[in-house]
């Protein structure tokens, strides 16, 4: 057994709109262990993005105990859960959500902004992540200037620049065809297998989870989990 | 400054917003140095006026003329070295446009009071000689060409002569210099003989205009002030004593308060830069909402964020700032060597003062507004765009 990445106890979250309170996610538990690569499927609207933001920081959860990388991230204030983030995790979105105005490798640099490296160091650590997820050459082009595959791939180096514990990818071939998703997800089982990084990955689609170690359902805020194949 | 490709790639991101408001920030500061130098020679316009003379006036307007029988009760007040007076002439030489100052004083009692004016004896001689003898200060000849000797024909606004004309004559005999600064209003006015005037003139006998008082001690200027003004309090020739910087600075602000018109305009001009500026950066903040929330996700910090956004603003508001001075600047070289008459325009210590300040003021206010959204902004609605 190796060690939890990944723990949640108990965890809940209501959102309140106006009189209406919807309870998205019912005092779920989770474990992810370092080195997994798991994938989390389920219907559109049954908690997954909510859930990926509590285990990435991105929000809080209303109840419950949220342990990231061995810290509580739940009770952590705004600035002290910002600087946390940076050091620990790193996100892939569905639609890549790069800065549309830098070059690819100015997109890159822009997490290690937030540490003291030198703007040589930055430029070559950048320059590195590029060439791990096969983007070295297009290092100078605009997002607009890139296929999906290729803004993907940009943005896994943007998620991996920092050097992260954990890797949170919400849909990240959604946006793809087969082809070009396959690769993507082939890119991400090379970083969990060969530089250990440990992936939650939400997805729709039962090929894309067939890449990952584990599978977890979700339906209407609960988890069933499904023994690895 | 690390962030700066990042602030730089920011700002120009809608490239046609950014020249847009970036040239109405350049026209704007353009004027701004133009009119706060204009100003700026406004107020500063009695630096170069004796700190020693004070002026007795009509209290009710010194366009009202003080009788010449105030005379020795000025005189005899303590403290004071020489009494002179000045009757406001009014004339034009050849064209109405071409306006200057001429006053009616004694030779003797002028050349004892204005004492930094220096006039060669042996013109001081010559014009206390003939009656219609007039000097002239030095950067009035060289504006005009005149020389010694030269007849000067003037029309005057007010005073006809007792035939009823009011083209005058007078012979240029003596032109004055100053030895302090050559800025001296002085040096633009001309002096005639008053009592050669006095004599000619249709009405107004007896009436010396304004007087001009040297003091000895410029400190007790406010107490001798006083002590003249109560002589003739309850007089029908009630008296406003005042320094003479504060005479033309209050000149200036009759004319017209030029000052609060200027001031008014680039109000107008300000409230529209707000504005227009205020509009851009909310509108450039409102549409990267998601992009702000990646920052955020990426390990930004609130504070961080509203760091970038009013970063950004002044940014934009300091380049269009210092390339509006910048052009006011070479506008103000332009005019200086240009054949138009005016006080040369200099854009000075306290005029950048004021550029340097609008525009952080400017910056802070337009950016703190969408830089707070930006800050306040939550990492979840702003990556679901809600
Ligand atoms: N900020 C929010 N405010 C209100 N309701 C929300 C918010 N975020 C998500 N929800 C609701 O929570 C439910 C789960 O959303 P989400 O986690 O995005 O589902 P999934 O990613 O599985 O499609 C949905 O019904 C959604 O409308
Ligand atoms: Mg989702």
């Amino acid at each position: 057994m190796s060690e939890a990445i990944v723990q949640l106890r108990g965890v809940s979250k209501t959102y309140t709109r106006g009189k209406q309170s919807v309870e998205v996610l019912k005092a779920l538990d989770l474990e992810v262990a370092k080195g997994d690569f798991l994938a989390l499927m389920g219907p559109s609207g049954s908690g997954k993005t909510t859930l990926l933001n509590l285990i990435g920081g991105l929000d809080q959860p209303s109840k419950g105990e949220v342990v990231v990388a061995g810290e509580r991230i739940e009770k952590l204030k705004s600035s002290a859960l910002a600087a946390w983030r940076a050091r620990n995790v790193g996100f892939v979105f569905q639609f890549y959500n790069l800065m549309p105005m830098l070059s690819a490798q100015k997109n890159v640099e822009l997490p290690l902004l937030l540490t003291k490296l030198s703007a040589s160091e930055r430029a070559r650590r950048a320059q590195i992540a590029l060439t791990v997820v096969g983007l070295a050459e297009r290092a100078s082009h605009k997002p607009n200037e890139l296929s999906g595959g290729q803004a993907q791939r940009v943005a896994i180096a943007r998620a991996l620049v920092a050097d992260p514990t954990l890797l949170i990818c919400d849909e990240p071939t959604g946006d793809l065809d087969r082809k070009t998703a396959d690769e993507i997800l082939g890119l991400l089982q090379t970083l969990n297998r060969e530089h250990g990084k440990t992936i939650v990955m939400v997805t729709h689609d039962p090929k894309a989870a067939e890449f990952a170690t584990h599978q977890v359902h979700m339906d209407k805020g609960a988890l069933a989990i499904e023994p690895a194949h | 400054m690390k962030y700066f490709p990042l602030l730089w790639a920011t700002l120009w991101r809608k490239k046609t917003r950014t020249w847009l408001t970036l040239f109405s920030l350049v026209a704007a500061f353009l004027l701004l140095g133009l009119l706060q130098a204009a100003n700026s020679v406004f107020n500063t316009g009695g630096q170069n006026l004796g700190a020693n003379l004070l002026i007795t006036q009509a209290r009710v307007s010194f366009t009202s003329p003080l009788p010449l029988r105030l005379l020795p009760q000025i005189e005899a007040v303590p403290g004071i070295e020489a009494v002179s007076f000045s009757q406001f002439f009014g004339g034009v030489y050849k064209d109405p446009k071409n306006f200057f100052p001429q006053f009616a004083v004694q030779p003797e009692r002028w050349l004892k009071t204005f004492t930094e004016c220096t006039l060669p004896a042996e013109q001081a001689a010559a014009w206390k000689n003939s009656r219609t003898a007039a000097i002239a200060g030095k950067q009035l000849a060289e504006r005009f060409g005149w020389k010694v000797g030269d007849r000067i024909p003037l029309v005057s606004q007010i005073f006809p002569k007792k035939d009823g004309s009011r083209a005058w004559e007078f012979d240029l005999v003596g032109i004055f210099d100053n030895t302090s600064a050559d800025s001296c209003p002085r040096m633009g006015n001309m002096y005639v003989r008053y009592d050669y005037f006095d004599e000619a003139r249709l009405f107004g006998q007896g009436g010396a205009g304004i007087y001009v008082l040297r003091i000895a001690d410029p400190d007790r200027a406010e107490a001798i002030g006083r002590q003249i003004d109560q002589m003739f309090e309850n007089s029908p020739d009630e008296t406003k004593t005042q320094t003479e910087k504060e005479f033309s600075l209050n000149f200036v602000r009759q004319i017209g308060n030029l000052s609060l018109i200027l001031n008014s305009i680039l109000g107008a001009v300000f409230f529209t830069i707000l504005l227009l500026t205020g509009n851009t950066m909310s509108q450039a903040v409102r549409e990267r909402i998601p992009e702000l929330a990646v920052l955020k996700t990426l390990g930004f910090t609130n504070g961080g964020v509203l760091g970038l956004v009013i970063a950004e603003s002044l940014l934009l508001c300091v380049i269009g700032g210092l390339v509006g001075m910048g052009l006011a600047n070479v506008v103000m070289g332009v005019l200086a060597h240009a054949p138009v008459r005016m006080p040369p325009l200099k854009a000075d210590t306290h005029v950048w003062m004021i550029a340097l300040s609008s525009m952080f003021g400017v910056g802070l206010l337009v950016g703190l507004p969408p830089a707070l959204k930006a800050m306040r902004l939550s990492i979840v609605d702003g990556l679901s765009g809600r």
